[in-house]
């Protein structure tokens, strides 16, 4: 199959009756690539701050997420522990603890037990880091490293989510700026494994159309807003 | 799969006896058009997006190559590999060599319709490796072994009873006489199978929504979050696509997936959309140690540059499905193939000939509801229009067919004739009716009247109204 590509390219150059390789089409499609402009950007996002965090909150509501503000890190324990005992889930949570348990003191919440590390599925809560959040639709912008492994969000039931406030976005256009901004390499590379935009909890309606959480994803997204970090 | 395509008329007429289906069917057209109709009006900017997603995918067609060559070269940076395909025969050897390499003995898989379309499944259990489907309407027609009737609800054609005699006959281990009447009991129990076939399997199998040439990313959408389980849990991920999937920047797959669940089950957006770039990287605590894109040609370049060019836009969202009295009437087997509702009709003969599926293009009443919804604006009347006009041209339709459009080609040539046949028939006609507005049966037409009435004309033709009206009420002259 080694003479596959050269077919393929050849039978599109000759579909679009442009015989040579490199001619000035390339360069005009690596700079509409490298400027990556942004398209037509809903004004729905583009708020001032209480505005937008609000918005936010009202879109993930809107798809069944749940929504908690606290006024600094130090508050993240005690809301974990009083969603799951509300929602009469065990306290005990798998997360990461390099990065998030420099700011969040786990251990000052005595009822909480805290396991380190990636899911395997035996988990029935896990707490994980977005990099942001966007007003436009309440979506969640997770990326995966070694600080945040994507299993966390996606093999419990319950997934409870930190979010610090100043992460919260207007639009989508905002963050993939930021990741370009804050974690392009030497090697000008900048997306991780996995980037995850998530709106809401799993669900889904493939049985006689009847809308059903928890399909193979959590069954319960909750947001923990940090306000203390804006 | 084996197409029965050839044999829309057959199915169509199976169908429509189903009363099941019909029900079915019902419950599809009350929801999806619906929601999609608020999402749209919730968006000001909505039909601006279409346009600019239409451009989009203009522009990608017109440097294919280029995007191509951007894309591969950014995947193999990123670590991973890109197997080009020209047929499905191809994709099939080459996805098969890369679970045998990896040993695997189960494969699972997020919903693909390329996968469909070359028919994986069949190809790794003939050669001993288990494929396993796990969006939940994938995984029971899998079970019954049924091709998908609509392409983001492939169980669309079937009640929660048949679903739960599915999963008694299959499902051998568990209690015979457990509760399986609510959609929740079914739910469940998939769930907890395939999260046993998640964790065992070897290798993930996606299909993808889009591939970015900008990052060599390939996009997945879902809602059930199945997609996420099947390429982050294996140690290798595969990637399926066809060619055109591919668009320049992040931003232009932001613009696109803006249309695209509000499009599909007028959502905002789906609940998971996930970007994944090459295997996982040093540090990573999951992710896969092999990265995989199997690019697959399988009828695209033929397509290219000609008439049937615009349909390479296609997001594959539904809409045009949803809002197409055919399909509403009818379902998706009827088409016969993977594909189904107007997009089906054009790309079908396209992709396995039109000799193989020759009713496709008359499945349809030429409304235009399906070009009004298309996200990305794809004239599809006009190219089933252009499959008709090459089937009479090929004289591939039937005698008494190409006599009777010959001979109303001659009257509708000569409008003064048109006009005094058309008086004289219509007024016969409202007479024969007897003011019943009806015909239960009318010699020669049995084709259409045993399945329904025909309906009788008013008495004069829509222009001897029009000249009856006086000049005022008429508007003009």
């Amino acid at each position: 199959m080694s003479n596959a590509r050269g077919e393929i390219l050849g039978a599109i150059r000759t579909a679009l009756k442009r015989p040579e390789a490199y001619g000035a089409e390339n360069i005009s499609v690596q700079q509409r690539i490298q400027a990556h402009r942004a398209n037509l950007i809903p004004a729905r996002g583009r708020l001032g701050t209480k505005a937008r965090v609000d918005l936010f909150i009202r879109e993930a509501e809107q798809v069944q997420a749940t929504v908690a503000r606290v006024s600094a890190p130090a508050g993240v324990p005690r809301e974990v522990a009083r969603f799951l005992a509300k929602n009469n889930l065990p306290m005990r949570l798998k997360t990461v603890l390099e990065t998030s348990g420099k700011v969040i003191p786990w251990s000052e919440q005595t009822l909480l037990s805290v396991e380190e590390g990636r899911a395997d599925g035996s988990e029935e809560v896990c707490v994980s880091q977005a990099f942001a959040g966007v007003a436009e639709s309440g979506t969640l912008v997770m990326l995966s490293g070694a600080d945040s492994p994507t299993t966390l969000n996606f093999l419990p039931p319950t997934h409870i989510v930190v979010l610090g406030v100043a992460d919260i976005a207007g639009d989508y256009e905002e963050i993939w700026d930021r990741l370009r901004r804050e974690k392009t390499t030497e090697a000008g590379r900048f997306m991780p494994r996995t980037v995850n935009w998530i709106t809401g909890p799993s669900r889904s309606a493939d049985i006689e159309q009847t809308l059903l959480l928890g399909a193979h994803g959590p069954l319960r997204l909750h947001i923990v807003i940090v306000d203390g970090d804006a | 799969m084996e197409s029965t395509a050839a044999n829309f008329k057959e199915n169509a007429l199976g169908a429509l006896g189903d009363a099941r289906l019909r029900d079915a069917l019902d419950k599809l057209s009350g929801g999806f058009p619906e929601n999609r109709r608020k999402a749209a009006e919730r968006l000001p900017e909505f039909e601006a997006l279409r346009d600019q997603a239409r451009d989009i995918k203009h522009h990608v067609l017109e440097n294919l190559d280029h995007y191509l060559e951007a894309f591969e070269a950014r995947v193999v940076e990123a670590g991973g590999t890109v197997h080009w395909c020209r047929t499905a025969a191809e994709a099939r050897t080459t996805i098969l060599r890369l679970c045998k390499q990896a040993g695997a003995k189960t494969v699972t898989k997020s919903k693909s319709m390329i996968g469909e379309e070359i028919a994986i499944n069949e190809h790794l259990e003939h050669h001993g490796v288990e494929p396993v489907e796990t969006d939940l309407g994938e995984y029971i027609i899998q079970l019954r072994r049924e091709p998908p009737s609509h392409i983001i609800a492939p169980a669309i054609h079937l009640s929660k009873e048949q679903i739960a005699d599915t999963f008694r006959e299959k499902h051998r281990d568990l209690l015979a006489d457990r509760p399986l009447e609510e959609p929740r009991a079914l739910l469940e129990e998939a769930r907890g199978i395939l999260r046993e076939k998640f964790v065992a399997a070897d290798v993930g199998l996606t299909g993808a929504n889009m591939l970015i040439a900008e990052t060599g990313s390939t996009v997945l959408v879902t809602n059930e979050g199945n997609a996420d389980l099947t390429y982050s849990l294996p140690r290798v991920h595969i990637v399926l696509a066809s060619l055109e999937k591919i668009v320049p920047t992040l931003e232009d797959a932001t613009t696109i997936l803006r249309v695209l669940a509000r499009s599909a089950t007028g959502q905002e957006m789906s609940v998971y959309n996930t970007f994944c770039t090459g295997p996982k990287r040093p540090g990573d605590l999951d992710g896969p140690e092999e990265f995989h894109v199997v690019l697959l040609d399988n009828g695209r370049t033929d397509m290219l540059g000609g008439e049937f060019h615009d349909m390479l836009r296609c997001i594959r969202c539904g809409a045009c499905l949803n809002h197409c009295p055919i399909y509403k009437s009818v379902g998706g087997h009827a088409y016969g193939w993977v594909y189904s509702g107007p997009m089906g009709a054009v790309l079908i003969p396209n992709l396995i000939g039109m000799e193989n599926a020759h009713d496709l293009p008359n499945a349809s009443t030429l409304c235009g509801k399906c070009e009004e919804v298309c996200p990305v604006r794809i004239p599809l009347p006009r190219m089933l229009r252009a499959w008709r006009k090459r089937q009479f041209e090929a004289q591939n339709t039937s005698k008494a067919a190409r006599a009777g459009l010959r001979f109303w080609a001659f009257f509708a040539g000569q409008p003064w004739l048109y006009r005094i046949f058309a008086n004289l028939a219509v007024g016969a006609l409202h007479k024969l009716s007897r003011g019943r507005g009806r015909f239960r049966r009318m010699a020669f037409l049995g084709g259409w009247t045993t399945l329904r009435d025909l309906p009788a004309p008013a008495g004069k033709t829509f222009i001897s109204q029009w000249h009856g009206k006086k000049p005022s009420e008429s508007g003009h002259e």
